[in-house]
């Protein structure tokens, strides 16, 4: 509809988990075709901020935006959004039942009605651009971390999302994946896709990212360009921060 | 239950300090003994004329045991997957009304439940089918009434009139209970990323149980299940109770007429071991063709 407005708008959004409060009021919006990379210390709320983009969680007061839908309770309303985002998980989750090449077809077929041809084309295609297209037949538990990783990127794209979500996609690789998966990534934010991913890879902020935003304890502290906050970060907390984690 | 098959092969020496070389430890000597003696039952069984006669005539009495069997474990592999999903649900209600099920059932000696279903139930509806229920569905809240019919069928009571329907839906009803657990455990052991991945792409919660959670559960609460159904098997005796004339009512009413009982029951203990056995047998080769590529 309107494309100036931006395609995820956040607004003064709480999420309670029993006592904890994950997330205090947090406003944020992001473009068509932006990449917001978003990091924080573990706990700062990251995770339950991209799962309320999708509707994992749902809010406990404020709202979510994407792309014109409201991202409330309804059923309808979810299942729509859901269409429209991806998401990659740092496990993977991957079903284990399934061959590669079912893992990337089955929502096609079930959600988006293609015909099995259609799908396997689709997938096969996918499974190229990530790079592993001879994995068409095997089992995910037959794949390294970085071939499943992988294989969950063709499956959020099989559905031709307008945004994908990352939560920390490489933390559960081994040092020498992460490249693999990094690069995968990479395509996808030249080609103008909107992303929001979880990550402390500097490598890949610099590279691919619009913006940069750091979190703790549930707010929003800085949101400024990869280049300004690892050089001259304003806030004292996100100096801190990178200071930990910049080694 | 016992464990038949290949989990004998593959157990580690229990003992220390073994009196057997460890190939020869490593035999199920049991499995042979059995064979052993089996085929021993087999060569007296099919040398003499009387065992013989028993056999054939016990012949019905396994048919119905089988029959029994098969169709209470079918259904109460349905009411156990009703139940387990809505023990997992998060509906208070679903939830409520299986908990109540689970845990009634569970409490009550399953012999108990079939003379009772026999006894109380199954008259209350061939009663009320014969007679016509009538039913009245009222709006909660006007109170007003917005359907109301009268159900009255000759052949839906004569279902419940029958001592072997009787059986099987107690037997299923008493199992379903069990096979519930069965199914929210198998669920349950499936880690939560799997759900929410079948959800981020779009499925709603029947699809992605349908097509993500539940084929994976069946894989890890098949042996379970087949364990219990051979326990079904052996728990069909219970129907004789009701007289349904299966293996164990026919042997009773065959060795009291003829004064032999040795022969009867070592017969109809016999047959009950080959069966659960067979079946044993089954669900191990379907475990392993089921099981998920590593
Ligand atoms: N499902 C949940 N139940 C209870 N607490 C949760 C749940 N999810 C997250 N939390 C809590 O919310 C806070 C934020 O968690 P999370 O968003 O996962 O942080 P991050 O991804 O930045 O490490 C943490 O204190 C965490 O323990
Ligand atoms: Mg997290």
């Amino acid at each position: 509809m309107n494309s100036v407005q931006p395609i995820i708008q956040i607004e003064n959004v709480h999420k309670r988990f029993g006592k904890v409060h994950a997330l205090r009021g947090v406003t944020l919006s992001v473009q068509r075709g932006e990449v917001l990379v978003l990091i924080g210390p573990s706990g700062s709320g990251k995770s339950t901020l991209l799962r309320c983009i999708n509707g994992l969680e749902h809010v406990d007061s404020g709202q979510v935006i994407v792309d014109d839908i409201p991202v409330t309770q309804s059923a309808k309303n979810i299942n729509a959004v859901r269409a429209e985002v991806g998401i990659v998980f740092q496990q993977f989750n991957l079903f284990p039942h399934l061959t590669v090449l079912q893992n990337i077809t089955l929502a096609q077929r079930v959600i988006r009605k293609r015909s099995a041809a259609e799908s396997e084309e689709v997938a096969q295609r996918l499974l190229a651009k990530v790079g592993i297209p001879e994995k068409a037949d095997a089992y995910p538990a037959q794949l390294s971390g970085g071939q499943q990783q992988r294989v969950a990127i063709a499956r959020a794209l099989a559905m031709n999302p307008k945004i994908m979500l990352f939560d920390e996609p490489t933390s559960a690789l081994d040092p020498e994946m992460i490249k693999e998966v990094l690069d995968a990534m990479l395509v996808l934010a030249k080609e103008g896709m909107t992303m929001v991913v979880v990550s402390h890879e500097m490598g890949f902020a610099r590279a691919a990212a619009n913006r940069i935003v750091f979190m703790d304890e549930g707010t929003l502290i800085e949101d400024t360009t990869p280049a300004q906050l690892y050089t001259n970060p304003r806030e004292e907390r996100t100096r801190q921060f990178l200071s930990k984690i910049l080694h | 239950m016992p464990d038949f098959g290949s989990r004998a092969v593959s157990l580690p020496p229990a003992r220390t300090g073994r009196a057997l070389p460890v190939n020869l430890e490593r035999v199920p000597w049991w499995i042979i003994i059995l064979i052993l003696a089996g085929v021993l039952a087999a060569l007296v069984i099919f040398t003499s004329p009387d065992y013989t006669s028993i056999i054939t005539l016990l012949g019905s009495g396994i048919y119905l045991t089988l029959y029994v069997t098969f169709l209470a474990y079918f259904l109460a592999l349905i009411f156990g997957l009703i139940a387990g999903l809505m023990r997992v649900s998060r509906n208070p209600i679903l939830y409520t009304i299986s908990t109540l099920y689970v845990e009634v059932i569970r409490g009550i000696p399953l012999l108990v439940q079939i003379l009772y279903f026999f006894y109380v139930i199954a008259p209350f509806f061939a009663d009320g089918f014969s007679k016509g229920i009538a039913i009245t569905l009222p709006n909660v809240f006007t109170g007003e009434t917005l359907f109301s019919a009268t159900l009255r069928s000759e052949e839906l009571a004569e279902l419940f009139r029958s001592e072997v329907n009787e059986g099987i839906i107690a037997l299923a009803i008493g199992y379903g209970a069990y096979l519930a657990e069965v199914y929210r455990a198998g669920i349950e052991a499936i880690p939560r990323g799997q759900m929410e991945a079948a959800r981020s792409l779009g499925m709603s919660y029947i699809q992605a149980m349908r097509y993500v959670i539940l084929p994976q559960a069946i894989r890890i609460i098949l042996p379970p299940l087949g364990n219990d159904f051979v326990s079904m098997l052996k728990d069909s005796a219970l129907t004789s109770a009701i007289s349904v004339k299966e293996l164990t009512l026919w042997t009773r009413q065959r060795s009291a007429n003829t004064f032999r009982p040795l022969e009867h029951w070592t017969i109809a203990a016999l047959l009950y071991l080959v069966m659960t056995l067979g079946l044993s047998l089954i669900v191990r080769y379907l475990e392993r063709k089921f099981a998920i590529p590593k």
